[in-house]
């Protein structure tokens, strides 16, 4: 050490170059330190969604026009988001996206905020979403829809003809032995089997409905693919792993069929489920403001054209005036996504009163759901 | 300074000495400090990050969940659900065999291709082919496991590849067979360099008299070679069971799941229905099969060894 200095020509002994060491290690540690992030006082706002909400794409122009960053949070699948609400300390995030089955849950668990349904453009909706169940309880609203879409079935078009799905029985068929892939999250994957089944309303069944579903269910093991979450459900469709995927619609179609692969979806006749993207703000948000302003411009014509197009999966949109919009700057994805208003279109679709709401078990918990999920997929 | 006052005070720093107060640093003392103080900042990472979570984990097997929200409690539940559940015991069952059959595959492949490096080539080229077993471990596991998916799907270049035979196609995913694989690409490397290092350490003198007392190549493997390189052997089959048992990724993305892994049941229970206890439940007894295992293999291992200390 004798060889180096300090700035008074003296050397240096082993013991202060370990210790000037130790301090540089240190700085350069704290300066890059995730947890230097949590106490700047940025203009952040912290949201959970699902994936894909983050792209540039979609909240660039929010981010330039509030001079904040968006950072998100991704989940797959409702549980999974309860499950990150309930472990995050309060404040972590200012806005939540969910699905419209768990925002009573958000409430009851004093998670979201009451809205003022003022500040957002609910009469530019389609009169169907303006006052959407469990979006409002006891007349407050406490979530604002995004977009939704169908639920049926994705499949092959170089397996399958459009007839061959026009019912679930597609499942069972010689086509599908060994080729039906599943999105891994029991809700839509067993809502598809309990409407083959015959049932309504779902997931509000009976004990002995219940049991035929899960035996129904079980019947599919010599068809089985595998079982994936959403990136999965691409790789599969694309690569012919699986051939039909129950539980999935639209949204997997529309991007497979931009890349080539020969993929189509369908709403069998036995009924499709709807689901749907809404935001709230959290309870304890830092940035309530900022929240709150995120909300409008998503729920806005030119934020609805955005998330209609969402590059990770495009899907339908409430507003009615987005729909205008769409249609006039964007003529083909609106054919695309059935946002035409003069032909057939989703909310024609909507109101065959084929499609019912996605929900949570009504008669049986959560827990019975999952573990009949959960056996079917250790057969 | 009266004689009392002096002998006295000689006695106080008789005592002070003997308390430490005045302890002199010897060269030995030292040494130890040192050695402290290198060895505790891995033993305190350990304590901080193994033992604590490890108790925690024990501790909240026994917790309850109410409405997604995890309540402190005492309660058996989460163990008598899992245990009797036909769902873990598959579960169990499935990882056990293809850790197993992870480690004699993986194992058996290896010997060949160590005993190789070690023996039959020059110390450069073992050190190039040593660099290429490191290599893989540059790129992330994840991204292996991806290319494995579009090399073995129904599409992929395998299938191609067999189809200009007029073979297949053949389904190679979402099954055992596929997640075997992606555990092989997981572990093969490990178990190749550690089996290359044993047979390395193995003293050549003894191999050389061998031959001069008239052992062929096969016989001088089985009963020289394979006994003197035995720990190391044993050792990196035991790391691949390890590897193999706890892996997520190829169960899951070669294997699709089907059927789960303990890993996969684990990240159910947590994703459906926060249900921490019961994944605590799995952690809990995947820890203690781990821990047999490596154990029992230890004993065999060095069963000699400690028989001669």
């Amino acid at each position: 050490m004798s060889n180096i200095v300090d700035k008074n020509g003296r050397p240096i002994s082993r013991r202060r170059f370990l210790q000037g060491m130790g301090a540089l290690a240190g700085t350069a540690v704290l300066s890059s330190s995730p947890f230097r992030s949590l106490h700047a006082n940025d203009q952040v706002l912290n949201i959970l969604t699902w994936p894909g909400h983050g792209d540039p794409f979609v909240v660039r122009e929010f981010e330039e026009q509030y001079n904040c960053t968006v950072r998100t949070r991704e989940y797959e699948g409702g549980e999974e988001m309860l499950a990150m609400v309930n472990q995050a300390p309060p404040g972590t995030y200012d806005v939540i996206m969910a699905d419209a089955e768990y925002i009573e849950m958000l409430r009851d668990g004093d998670f979201i905020q009451q809205l003022d349904p003022s500040d957002y453009p609910l009469d530019d909706f389609w009169p169907e979403f303006q006052e959407f169940e469990t979006h409002w309880v006891d007349g407050d609203l406490y979530s604002v829809m995004l977009r939704f879409g169908y639920i049926g079935m994705a499949y092959r078009t170089d397996v399958f003809d459009e007839a061959e799905v026009s019912s679930y029985s597609a499942l069972w068929s010689n086509k599908g032995e060994g080729r039906v892939g599943f999105f891994d999250w029991y809700l839509p994957s067993m809502g598809c089997v309990s409407l083959y089944e015959g049932n309504q309303r779902p997931f509000d069944i009976d004990s002995a409905a219940f049991e035929a579903v899960k035996d129904r269910l079980l019947s599919l093991e010599p068809q089985t693919a595998g079982f994936r979450g959403m990136s999965g459900v691409f790789s599969m469709l694309t690569d012919g792993t699986a051939t039909v995927i129950p539980g999935v619609g639209d949204w997997v179609a529309f991007l497979l069929q931009e890349d080539g692969v020969p993929v189509a979806s369908s709403v069998p006749e036995e009924g499709g489920l709807q689901w749907t993207e809404s935001l709230s703000i959290a309870n304890g948000a830092q940035n309530p403001d900022l929240a709150k302003s995120f909300i409008q411009y998503m729920t806005s014509p030119e934020g609805q054209v955005k998330t209609a197009r969402l590059p990770a999966y495009a899907a339908s949109i409430p507003n009615r005036k987005g729909w205008e919009l769409l249609n006039e700057e964007y003529p083909d994805a609106a054919r695309s996504l059935r946002h035409t208003f003069d032909e057939r279109n989703v909310i024609d679709e909507y109101r065959d009163g084929l499609i019912s709401l996605r929900r949570l078990p009504v008669q049986q918990n959560i827990e019975q759901w999952n573990d009949a999920w959960t056996e079917f997929k250790s057969l | 300074m009266n004689r009392t006052k002096v002998v006295n005070s000689a006695r106080l720093l008789r005592v002070i000495d003997a308390l430490g107060a005045r302890h002199e640093t010897t060269p030995r003392f030292r040494q130890s400090r040192f050695a402290l103080s290198w060895g505790a900042p891995p033993v305190l990472w350990q304590l901080a990050f193994f033992v604590g979570p490890l108790l925690l984990l024990v501790w909240i097997s026994f917790w309850s969940v109410s409405n997604f929200r995890l309540t402190p409690d005492f309660v058996f539940d989460n163990w008598v659900h899992l245990l009797s559940s036909g769902s873990f015991t598959s579960a169990y069952a499935y990882s056990f065999k293809m850790a197993l059959l992870t480690a004699i595959v993986v194992g058996a492949l290896a010997v060949p291709a160590a005993y190789t490096i070690a023996f039959r080539t020059s110390q450069r080229v073992r050190l190039t082919l040593l660099l290429i077993l490191i290599v893989p471990f540059f790129t992330s596991y994840p991204v292996r496991i991806y290319s494995w998916q579009s090399l073995l799907s129904p599409n992929g270049f395998i299938n191609s590849l067999l189809e200009v035979v007029s073979l297949g196609p053949y389904l190679f995913l979402n099954n055992w067979f596929g997640t075997l694989i992606g555990l092989m690409t997981l572990t093969m490397p490990l178990v190749v360099i550690i089996q290359t290092l044993a047979f390395s350490a193995v003293d050549r003198r003894y191999v050389e008299a061998a031959y001069n007392l008239g052992c062929g190549r096969i016989k001088t493997f089985f009963t020289v070679l394979l006994p003197l390189a035995k720990i190391g052997l044993i050792l990196s089959v035991t790391l691949a069971f390890v590897l193999a048992f706890g892996d997520f990724v190829s169960p899951t993305f070669l294997g699709g799941s089907r059927p789960p892994t303990l890993s996969i049941l684990l990240t159910d229970q947590v994703q459906s229905g926060n249900h921490w206890p019961r994944a605590s439940v799995v952690a809990v007894i995947m820890f203690v099969t781990l821990i047999t295992v490596v154990l029992s293999m230890l004993a065999l291992a060095y069963r000699n060894k400690w028989r001669n200390v």
